[in-house]
Order: C-alpha cells, then structure tokens, then sequence
C-alpha cells in the first residue's frame, strides 16, 4: 500500500481558513499537496465586477500567498463556462419551475465532486481534499460514509449529500473532525490568516447579491405580475412575479391582513401565489427526487430516520418511503413548516448522512 | 513531486549571468554615488554609467549620447510612443500613428490610449498566417499626417522576426520616424541600428541574463521626442530619475556577453529549438508550430496543441516540473484567446491552445526529451479531461 508520502492530495482553496488549514494539515501529515482554486462564472455588473465572490483578485491572491507560505503549488482553473452551464442554468431553471433552488448543491454534485475532481485525478491526484465540515468513515463492509462534522453548529453535510461512494473514495475533509475554534488555533499556529469569509446567504455568482434583480435580467419570465390569492380562495393582491417570493415568506408580500400571512404556494402555470396563515405552512409529507444513496444501496422498505430539510434547519423525526421509481415519501412526526421545492430533503440516521433528494412541488397543498 | 525542473520559459525572462552579478556588486554599496552628484563619489558613480553607456552604443553601433536608461522594455515603448506622439501634436494638428497587429501590449496598448487623445489616430498593420508584417501593407495605411510607424523585431508569443531593415527602409523614405520594440530579440538577433537604419530601439536586460528593472531606449540623433517622466532632467532631459547605476552596468556587461559569443549561444539555442519543434511535431499528435519556420526567434518554439485549453496544459506540465507559458493563459484562470494568434488568422478555440517553449544557454537534450515527454503525457491527460472526464461520477 502507498504510504502518505507518495500520495499527493488537490486541495480545493478559497482563500479562507477552513480550506487554509486543510491544506496545512495535509502538509504536516506529509502529502504532497497542491493547492487549486476554481475560476467559477460571474455576471458582469458595475457593482461586483466580472469576479465571482467565491474568487475574487484578492481571494486568489490571499490563497497563492498561503500556498506559497505552505510550499505547495497553487493553480487558478477556469471553471467559467462549466459552472455557468450547470449550477447557473440549473438556478435560473428552477425558478422558471417555481422552485427555489440551493445552488451548492449542485455545485458539490457537478462541479466539485465531479468536474474538480476529475481535474484532481487527472493531475494524479490520490485525493481531492475541501475545507468542509463533514467526516468521511469507512464501515465494517469497506463502505464510506459520510458523518457530520464534529462542530454541529458549522456542519456541511447537508449539502454533500450528492456524494456517492465513488467520489467519498477519493475525497478528504481535514477540517471535519475539528471544531472551528480548534481550526482557528491550528491557523494561528501555521501564521495563515484566520479570519473566516464572511458567511453569506448570497449567492457567489450575484454581482449585488440581490438574486431577484439578477433572475429580471436572466430570467425575466418568472418576474411576471400576478394575483395573489388567500387558501380562501379570495384575491388579496398583486405579487411582482414568482422568483421573488419563497415558501414560508411572510415580509414584502403587500397584503393587508388582520393575521400575518405566508406564501404557503406557488402556481407557476397559473402564475398565481397563494397566502394563508401559519398554520397552513405545516406539511405532514413530502417528495423528493434525483435522490441519492451514499451508499449506494437502495434500501426496498420504508425506515425511520431523520430529515433535514434546508441548510440551516434541524433534521427532524420522520418515516423515509422509498417509492418505486426512485423517488421517496417523506412523513414527518410532526407537520413541518418551510417545506420548499427545490431545497434538499437530506436523510440522516444520527451523525450518519445517508443521503436525499430534492424536494418536488407538492400537489395538494392549496385549499386545506 | 515533480523529479525535474525543466525550465523552458526563457521569453519570459532568464537568470542572471554571474559575470552580470559580479559586475553589478560595487554599484550598491562601494561605488553608490548619484551620477548627478559633483562630487568624487558622484563621478565614481558616472564614469561607470558613462562606461557602460560606451560599451552598449559600440554594440548597438551608435553614440552613446543616442540611448536613454529606463526601467525596462515597456518604459522604453511607453517613452517612444507618447514622447514621439506628444512632439507631434505640439507641431501639428493631426498625428497619425502605425503599428502592427502583433505587437506587445506595451506598444499596442499605448498606442490606443494614445489615440485616444484628440488630434490623434492610429491604424493596425495586418499580419500573415506566420505573424509576418509585409512592407506594402504599411505603405498602404500611411497618411500625410503619419508620423510614426512602430514594428517590433521579433514577437513574444510566436517568435516570427519581423524585416525591420525594409520596414525602416520605408519609413525613411516617408520621412516618418520608425521604432522597433526589439526587447524579445535581445541577445538572439544581432541588433545594429544603423544596418536595421530604425530611429528608435528598445531593449530590457533580463531577457538576455542581465538584471531585471533596467532597460534602454535608443533614440537617434536629431530626432525629438517629449519625456514622459518629467524632474531632474537625468539622461539630457528625456528620462528624469536617479539612474539606476548598478542595473546599468548590468545590462552593459549581459549585452557584452551575448555579443561576444553570439555565435556560440545562437548555434545553441538553435539546435535545442529544431530538435524541440523536431520532436513535438513527431511525437505529439495535433500539434502545429506557429509562426515563422525559419524566419524566428533561435530559442523559440510555440505551438497550437489541438483540444487542450492552454491554462489547463502549463498547469499539467508544472506538475511534472516543465515550465512554460502561453499567450493565452494567465495565472486568474480567465484565460482569453491570444490577440497575437488571432491576428494571425487562427481561430478562437486554437487561440487558447498555445504553448510557448523558450529554450536557453543551459538547456540540454536531456531537458528537451524529457520535456516533450512530459508535454505528451501532459496533453494526453488534459484531451481525456476535455472530452469526457477521466471518470463518470454521475
């Protein structure tokens, strides 16, 4: 078998102190490393210039200078067009379809783990390896799994949950099994710089982060005026056009109503948006497709598990039914508020990441 | 990681001779007057720069008193282009200016700023699928108000040699000042100015083993140009600043060094660039050379190496130690098509699918097999990648 020292290790870095120290460790355990960054597309605006956010002149500048500090080589790969077609077409798309798409998502699944990975292999990478909170294990059968990262509160699992066994194969997460104030120290102790990129909710290819300006130029057909309608059936207002709103969004609706109200759904054939209060958010079930088993192993029975079902919210108690044609049913404990088409519907079993699909838009939930 | 290091990048720059080095030592702490300055420690100072101002105008077969100092080949552009253009529009209302398609940026991009000014224009000479300018296409933009006419001596990306001396010719006979960015053929053409019969000539030092930072404008008797540094008036009004004493003599001692075994380091360099292009072109399926065959640079081979994006290739051949450039990478990974090969009249994808190999006094047949070698294995790799991905993950 390879030791260490013959394996050398593509390191996915931005920049920051996450994959920083990733690259770090990798070097003290003796890899031979070498570092990448991904040019990835932007839209062209006054404000943010042609640069995404995720790769700007001077994250690249900040992350060649800690290659050079780690005496490892550093590389910029243009990823314009590839990131472009794919985890931008596919954002622009979902919002045609009414749904409210997680772009990163789709980058791990296309991009990352796919497109960056191949370019590490075909540098004769052993590994790639990311700054991702997210620990990769093998089971008693050889199996990887994929485990949250020990820091609950910064865990990424959820949206490395595209990973199949291939990829896991072939992938390092340094930084999973440490909490972030242990990655800082490390970064302290290296003399890389420790501060984090700002967590944003924006997206990276955004010149101003304002995604519904960007969807009017991109995609003005899902910015369509159209009647809003209450769970009554009655019509309450005007909204500026679907892509602006989201499942669970109760600001900026324009509606005057003694009771607050929320989008509970959205019609994209009818171009219609419908309000209701709180209690029509609560969904029992749900649907999900392109569903992912990490282990690449379809179980034929449904299982109860736990699912999460966005980036930020906890994994909650629910029955997991694998459907015939692929897709699962998901019932919840308890009704489930922010049930979004085109989130994640990510299935854990404990720290266990066991994999999810893509939540559809579900038929029946106007006029309960 | 990489077992070898094969530097094959020499257009970029070279290292230092070490006879260059010792020369230079006693200018930064010995000798360091301000060659300005009256006093003995100043006259130390200027008898050097003076010396070595001596030696580089008995290369370049002029008086000494016709080269100005700079800090580098795009000063020397930045001084020919403005000074020659800002004279101009003192004397006339209309300033027409020449160029060729090809040039390096430090020529082509100051010269559309500077047609930006009002009273100013310029026209782009158009070159053959070698790179080549061809005399009558000058003669044909030329206007009455044509004061300048710039063709760069060897290219940078492609390694065509331009004929200068017929260019020259031409502009003479026009009355219109010639200039030749000849920074890339530094140590591999011989470069009289009065054989080539050019008005201006500029020159950088690292690209023939001297030191990087220094570089010279020739400038021909009579003519006038308007500084573009303004101050202390150094260099008789032309280039303002404490002159840069040690890189001087630097640059003086590497031009000496590669006239004086001129011979020697062409035969050199190019029986490494034949058996390079040789055995590219033999082993290396889809790879066509650009530029001139014969009429280039003797240390230059570049070629379109087809289906391999050029950023994705250097980066593949770094890994296995070669280093080499391209005119259409950048190390931003936004590469953009090569102006240069465009003008060329090659196509956008081909464009971003060159490689440029430089070889040097050092390089050996040992490092030129094992840089094609790698270049194969390189290539191969990055055509799987493009076409299919090495693997199918989804």
């Amino acid at each position: 078998m390879k030791g260490v020292r013959d394996m050398r290790v593509v390191v996915a870095m931005s920049g920051g102190v996450d994959s920083s120290v990733a690259a770090a460790l990798l070097v003290e355990q003796g890899y031979e490393v070498v570092g990448v960054m991904m040019r990835l597309w932007s839209e062209e605006t006054s404000v943010g210039g042609a640069h995404n956010r995720c790769c700007t002149p001077d994250q690249m500048s900040d992350a060649r200078r800690i290659a050079d500090r780690l005496g490892i080589p550093f590389y910029v790969l243009d990823t314009r067009s590839t990131f472009r077609n794919t985890v931008v077409q596919f954002f622009i798309d979902q919002h045609r379809e009414g749904n409210t798409p997680n772009p990163c998502i789709e980058c791990n699944r296309q991009i990352r783990f796919d497109f960056l990975l191949n370019n590490a292999l075909a540098l004769d990478a052993d590994f790639l390896a990311t700054g991702h909170y997210a620990r990769i294990e093998r089971d008693a059968e050889g199996r990887y799994r994929l485990l949250k990262g020990v820091d609950e509160g910064k865990d990424q699992s959820y949206v490395l949950s595209v990973m199949g066994q291939a990829q896991l194969a072939r992938t390092l997460f340094p930084v999973g099994a440490l909490p972030k104030a242990e990655v800082r120290r490390i970064a302290e102790r290296f003399g890389l710089p420790t501060a984090s990129k700002k967590d944003s909710q924006d997206l990276c290819f955004l010149g101003d982060g304002d995604y519904r300006r960007f969807l009017r130029e991109y995609a003005p057909d899902v910015m369509t005026p159209g009647p809003i309608m209450k769970t009554t059936g009655e019509i309450v207002g005007e909204h500026r056009g679907l892509a602006n709103y989201t499942i669970g969004q109760r600001r900026g609706l324009g509606v005057d109503s003694r009771e607050p109200l929320y989008v509970v759904h959205m019609s994209i054939e009818d171009n219609l948006l419908v309000v209701g209060a709180s209690d029509a958010l609560g969904d029992l079930t749900l649907t999900a497709r392109r569903v992912n088993w990490i282990s690449g192993k379809i179980s034929d029975s449904a299982f109860h598990a736990e699912v999460k079902i966005r980036y930020k919210a906890k994994p909650v108690p629910a029955l997991v039914e694998p459907m015939d044609d692929g897709r699962i049913r998901v019932q919840f404990d308890d009704p489930v508020r922010g049930v979004t088409p085109g989130q994640g519907a990510v299935v854990y079993d404990g720290d266990v990441c066991l994999g999810g699909g893509i939540i559809e838009r579900q038929p029946n939930q106007v006029g309960r | 990681m990489a077992r070898r290091m094969v530097y094959l990048d020499h257009s970029a720059t070279t290292p230092m001779d070490s006879r260059v080095l010792d020369a230079m030592l006693p200018y930064y702490s010995d000798v360091y007057g301000n060659t300005s300055s009256s006093h003995s420690e100043g006259r130390r100072a200027e008898r050097a720069l003076e010396t070595a101002r001596e030696t580089i105008a008995r290369i370049l077969n002029c008086k000494p008193d016709e080269i100005i100092f700079t800090s580098g080949g795009s000063e020397s552009d930045n001084l020919a282009i403005r000074g020659v253009a800002s004279y101009a529009r003192s004397v006339q209302s209309e300033v027409h200016l020449v160029a060729s398609a090809v040039e390096h940026p430090a020529v082509g991009k100051t010269l559309a700023l500077t047609a930006d000014e009002p009273g100013c224009t310029y026209s782009l000479v158009a070159v053959d699928q070698d790179g080549r300018v061809d005399v009558e296409d000058v003669a044909e933009v030329i206007q009455p108000s044509t004061r300048l006419v710039s063709v760069m001596a060897a290219n940078n990306e492609v390694g065509t040699i331009e004929p200068i001396g017929q260019l020259a010719a031409l502009a003479r006979s026009r009355g219109i000042l010639f200039h030749t960015d000849a920074v890339q053929a530094g140590g591999q053409v011989r470069l009289d100015v009065q054989q080539l019969n050019v008005d201006m000539l500029s020159l950088s030092a690292h690209k023939f083993y001297g030191p990087k930072g220094v570089g010279l404008l020739y400038v021909r008797d009579g003519m006038n140009l308007h500084p573009t540094q303004t101050g202390g008036g150094h260099e008789r009004g032309r280039r303002s600043g404490t002159v840069n004493t040690p890189g001087v003599v630097g640059m003086a001692k590497a031009l000496e060094i590669a006239n004086d075994s001129f011979d020697e380091f062409t035969a050199h360099y190019l029986r490494m660039r034949d058996l390079l292009i040789d055995e590219v072109l033999a082993h290396i399926p889809g790879t066509t050379l650009t530029g001139h065959r014969t009429e280039r640079l003797p240390s230059h081979a570049s070629f379109v190496v087809d289906g391999v994006e050029a950023n994705t290739l250097l980066m593949h051949l770094d890994t296995r130690g070669v280093m080499a450039s391209s005119g259409s990478a950048c190390k931003t990974g936004n590469p953009e098509p090569s102006d240069v090969l465009l003008a060329m009249g090659l196509s956008r994808e081909a464009a971003l699918s060159s490689v440029r190999l430089t070889v040097g006094r050092s390089t050996t047949e040992d490092d030129v097999a094992y840089a094609v070698e790698a270049l194969r294995t390189s290539v191969e790799r990055a055509r799987t990648l493009s076409s299919s991905g090495l693997y199918e993950f989804h």
